[in-house]
């Protein structure tokens, strides 16, 4: 079989998309963590145009942006499905990928009270209108949905340890925490989460 | 078969994204206009995330996000394909689509640019997004998708017909021949497709309702500063 690498960053959302997507379809690959601020000849060849991670590298070939990479991977290697045959089950997925992208994204400093309240707000969306009462958004399984999501389930303890803040309060959000938990069991999810004592609290 | 509904609004290149796909494929449609500022209880209804056109409802259910719908489209009328079979091919197209996405936000910039220094600066990032896409994606080819157009060229076709249009309520042209040879063949190219030349606002209308838009934006962020 063809190599597979990934190029990543152990905190990002996007780059644990793909390892949780790769290890979920039982993909064998070879992880290489990118500094951003001095990004490898290899990245930057494999991504000119945006110099980011994650990148797959299938066989030699670059694949950029995650949700493209995921798109390619479930093609690739159909095993495991994340995405449902139903053309109809697939356009919901992808709605609510898109949403995910739209609304999750990196915070920094004084962003970050307007990143929590945005995710707040979008908690809201996704309890009441994508995951009602399913055990995961794929369902009985994990799919796509729950990958794109995935970010989620961290980020608040990351949010917590530097800034002291509970962002999921269990009273006001309890399927969206129950479903964080969950996730966070699977154990293709359970072992690839970032170690959250690398992160030191910043002094204020 | 199941009856295709689309919701849209005349001036918006995202309808026209899915209205250029579902003509491509022969799929017969019922077009409802919606009127963006008293929007129909259905629009609602459907799109209650975001509440916006498109959308296409098929047999009874509802597609919202017109990259979503033009995913949809192909996989559920797969004649005259308008992605590559080919799963790397696949992705590069994704890829580009993407593009547009991450970079309309320099678009929106340029957009609403009204002199000086940060005109100008706003005029060259697009410069810079442009050149990329003609380097990189379009390359030597006719059409993003090779001999004809497929969803890379539908995506773009904001280009083609809206940022003409906005070029001239501006008054500084970016996307011209001697700066952009190759892109600019593209949009002469793709404005003369039968399915495009046969489905696009007219002009006049065009040009008077981007020059309202951008004044209303231009004054709200005005008084937002």
């Amino acid at each position: 079989m063809d190599e597979v690498k990934l190029l990543g960053m152990w905190l990002s959302p996007y780059s644990y998309r793909v390892i949780w997507a790769l290890k979920q379809k039982g993909i064998a690959y070879e992880y290489r963590e990118e500094d951003l601020s001095n990004q490898s000849p290899l990245l930057l060849q494999s991504n000119p145009v945006h110099k980011k991670i994650p990148v797959l590298i299938h066989g030699g070939k670059p694949i950029c942006e995650s949700s493209v990479i995921l798109e390619y991977m479930e093609e690739i290697w159909p095993q495991n499905s994340l995405l449902s045959s139903d053309p109809y089950e697939r356009a919901i997925a992808r709605f609510w990928i898109k949403f995910a992208d739209d609304k999750i994204c990196g915070t920094k400093g004084e962003e970050q009270n307007k990143a929590i309240e945005e995710s707040l707000e979008m908690l809201k969306t996704i309890e009441e209108d994508a995951l009602g009462d399913k055990k995961f958004f794929g369902g009985d399984n994990i799919s796509m949905v729950d990958i794109a999501f995935g970010g989620l389930a961290y980020w608040p303890g990351i949010v917590e340890k530097v800034v002291g803040t509970n962002l999921l309060e269990p009273h006001r959000f309890g399927r969206p925490q129950a479903w964080t938990k969950r996730f966070m069991e699977v154990p293709e999810i359970k072992e690839n989460l970032p170690d959250l004592r690398r992160i030191v609290k910043k002094e204020n | 078969m199941a009856d295709v509904k689309l919701h849209g609004f005349w001036a918006s290149p995202f309808s026209y994204r899915v209205i250029w796909a579902l003509k491509i494929k022969g799929v017969d449609y019922e077009y409802i206009e919606e009127d963006l500022s008293n929007k129909s209880e259905l629009l609602l209804k459907y799109n209650p995330v975001y509440k916006k056109i498109p959308v296409l409802v098929h047999g009874g259910k509802p597609i919202a996000e017109s990259l979503v719908i033009l995913e949809y489209i192909e996989e559920t009328w797969p004649g005259n394909p308008l992605l590559p079979s080919d799963p790397y091919e696949k992705a590069m197209a994704r890829f580009w689509i993407q593009f547009a996405v991450a970079k309309a936000s320099v678009y929106r910039a340029f957009f609403v640019s009204t002199g000086g220094e940060d005109q100008e600066k706003a005029r060259k990032d697009w410069l810079e997004v442009l050149k990329i896409l003609e380097d990189q994606a379009l390359g030597d080819k006719k059409f993003f998708g090779g001999d004809t157009i497929n969803l890379v060229d539908i995506s773009y076709g904001v280009l083609a017909y809206w940022f003409k249009n906005t070029e001239e309520v501006i008054g500084i042209k970016v996307l011209e021949p001697t700066t952009l040879p190759r892109l600019s063949q593209w949009v002469q190219n793709f404005m003369q497709v039968p399915v495009i030349k046969e489905n696009i606002p007219d002009s006049h209308k065009m040009l008077a309702y981007l020059r309202i838009v951008r004044e209303k934006i231009i004054v709200a962020e005005q008084h937002n500063k």
